[in-house]
């Protein structure tokens, strides 16, 4: 490969990492509060809040089931809103955040309705009020499970990231339609392709490495 | 039976209180408890004992307002529990601790973090956090596992956990909910050793729930017994152990003390009167030495000769306590006769079957 190549790689790689990081911090930032307000909001619960539970719960259910591609083109209108444009990693930024959102909101759902109630029982009998309950509760104990969780959205994110390219996104799926595909330089698709798999093998070993050491005080005897 | 305390030195009370839960799709409501009245007298331990679903958890949930009751109230101290705001209630179970059957400890949080939880949520400052927890630990006796993670204590250390962490914010009264039911018989007695010891130190008042007689024989001065959500017998634990009067209390109590029979003479015993067939009597007594030379006075002045078939002598609650099972001869009016003469000297006696004729019976095994 020419260092041209390279050097478009390097580049790539960077905006793919940026882009996913971004996304990845905005999409805990929002996913955060509203998975645990998906876990403790319905009928006799904590939050108990029914109806804010199923109408929040259906337009999580909608962004998800939206095809990525299609959520991509659709929300250009907020795209250039948020971004000022709808080209570029910066604006790949927006949807990758909405797509990362009720997807990390469903996993930190999960991880927290894993909690033993009897815990939030207890914290309860100790006179604990609904937002000590979460602080010092759920969140803690469901940390090892919003990890994974997290892990799990980071290297879906990377797979999105590569898709945002076919639209204009830059990154390394931009790099691997353009110059790999589109120009006939199988070389570059396959650097493409590598550089992805060592992406997502990194973040998968990271993540379940700190899973496993937030766990061992959980599961070891 | 039923005796009465006064309500001034009550600290926890029940006043005619139903809990009835809302229906399921097309069922019926399910009532829960059903006019439950009591009274806890300051500084004892009751135990309130049942089989599973009668409304233990309930009834115990009700004294810290984790359940609400859908009729009448409940009392502590001179806050009525049932008519406390969500902030009020929170300052009150500051004042009631509770240990759970499973512990419910944090995995997240080490030994310490899970004693200083209660603290954090009642607000204290951090120095002063550091100090009380060192000072529980101490008092369950985990002074050197402070930083031990749940997962790498065992079961009776992490009930010890639980109650470090239930006393730390100082209570009054103390809920155990099923709190040795998890643990082996040794870990069991000294959990429940340590519960006696707080309740004499800090003079803390102890409800315990439980199904086991055994737990309520070791430390509880009173106690009540529920069943289908109405308490049928309570009062001191050696009345009730003593002379149960309720089917359930007596079927709790087979097999504790004496109360049942070696499997093999259970087995043999029939519930029909017929000729020749031996009476057998469980007889109950307090005074130990008074109550085994019964027999022999028995023997003395009717001239019945009875045989011991099975039989404790214990204590319950510091009180001698002894249990026996007796065979009498086959003859027409012996049982009636050896039961006056038992109900003169004041003990009780109830038949518990009748042997067949040709069984030995007289011979003690």
């Amino acid at each position: 490969m020419s260092p041209e190549l390279i050097r478009l790689l390097v580049q790539a790689t960077g905006d793919t990492l940026t882009m996913v990081a971004l996304a990845a911090s905005l999409g805990t930032l929002f996913g955060l509060p509203l998975g645990i307000f998906l876990a403790t909001s319905r009928r006799g619960e904590l939050l108990a809040a029914p109806i804010a539970n199923a109408v929040l719960g259906f337009i999580v259910n909608a962004t998800r089931s939206t095809p990525f591609i299609i959520l991509v083109v659709a929300i250009i209108p907020f795209t250039r809103l948020i971004a000022g444009t709808s080209i570029g990693t910066l604006a790949a930024t927006v949807p990758l955040t909405v797509a990362a959102t009720p997807f990390l909101a469903r996993l930190i759902e999960a991880a927290i309705r894993e909690v033993d109630p009897g815990l939030v029982e207890a914290a309860r009998a100790f006179g604990a009020s609904p937002g000590q309950i979460i602080a010092k509760v759920l969140i803690p104990e469901a940390l090892p499970g919003i990890v994974s969780g997290l892990t799990l959205a980071v290297v879906s994110l990377l797979g999105f990231s590569a898709m945002v390219g076919a639209v204009g996104g830059g990154g390394l799926g931009d790099l691997g339609i353009r110059y790999g595909y589109q120009r006939f330089r199988p070389e570059m698709m396959l650097a493409v392709v590598v550089v992805l798999v060592v992406l997502v093998q990194a973040v998968q070993t990271v993540g379940e490495g700190l899973a496993r050491r937030l766990n061992r005080r959980i599961r070891q005897a | 039976m039923p005796s009465t305390i006064h309500s001034a030195e009550a600290v926890i009370r029940f006043e005619s209180v139903s809990k009835t839960y809302a229906p399921r799709r097309n069922g019926a409501a399910v009532a829960a408890l059903d006019g439950i009245d009591l009274a806890v007298p300051a500084g004892s331990i009751l135990g309130i004992i049942g089989r599973s679903g009668a409304g233990k958890s309930t009834l115990i949930r009700l004294i810290n307002g984790l359940e609400r009751p859908s009729a009448g109230r409940v009392w502590v101290g001179d806050a009525e529990v049932s008519a406390l705001r969500a902030r009020e209630l929170r300052a009150l179970r500051a004042r009631v601790g509770m240990i759970f059957q499973h512990f419910n400890l944090l995995s997240s949080r080490d030994a310490a973090g899970n004693v200083a939880l209660p603290l954090e949520i009642a607000g204290w400052a951090p120095v002063a956090i550091r100090a009380r927890v060192a000072e529980l630990l101490d008092l369950v006796g985990l002074a050197d596992q402070a930083g031990r993670y749940p997962a790498e204590l065992s079961g009776g250390q992490k009930q010890r956990v639980g109650i470090a962490r239930a006393l730390a914010t100082r209570p009054e009264v103390l809920l155990s909910d099923e709190a040795t039911s998890a643990l082996d018989p040794e870990t069991t007695r000294s959990i429940l050793a340590l519960l006696a010891r707080i309740n004499r130190e800090l003079g803390l008042t102890i409800v315990l729930i439980t199904h086991e007689m055994s737990v309520i024989r070791a430390v509880a001065d009173r106690v009540a017994v529920i069943e289908h959500g109405a308490i049928v017998e309570q009062g001191s634990a050696f009345d009730v152990f003593t002379r149960p009067q309720a089917e359930i209390t007596r079927s709790l109590l087979a097999g504790e003390m004496g109360h049942g029979l070696p499997p093999a003479l259970a087995a043999r015993i029939g519930a029909g009167a017929r000729p020749g067939a031996t009476v057998v009597l469980r007889i109950a007594f307090e005074d130990a030495p008074d109550g085994t030379a019964i027999l022999a006075r028995l023997a003395r002045d009717t001239g019945i000769e009875a045989a011991i078939l099975a039989g404790t002598v214990d204590e319950i609650g510091g009180r001698p306590f002894g249990s026996l099972a007796i065979g009498l001869p086959p003859a027409p009016d012996v049982a009636a006769r050896a039961r006056a003469y038992l109900a003169q000297h004041g003990i009780d006696s109830q038949v518990l079957g009748y042997l067949p004729p040709a069984q030995e019976a007289f011979r003690v095994a």
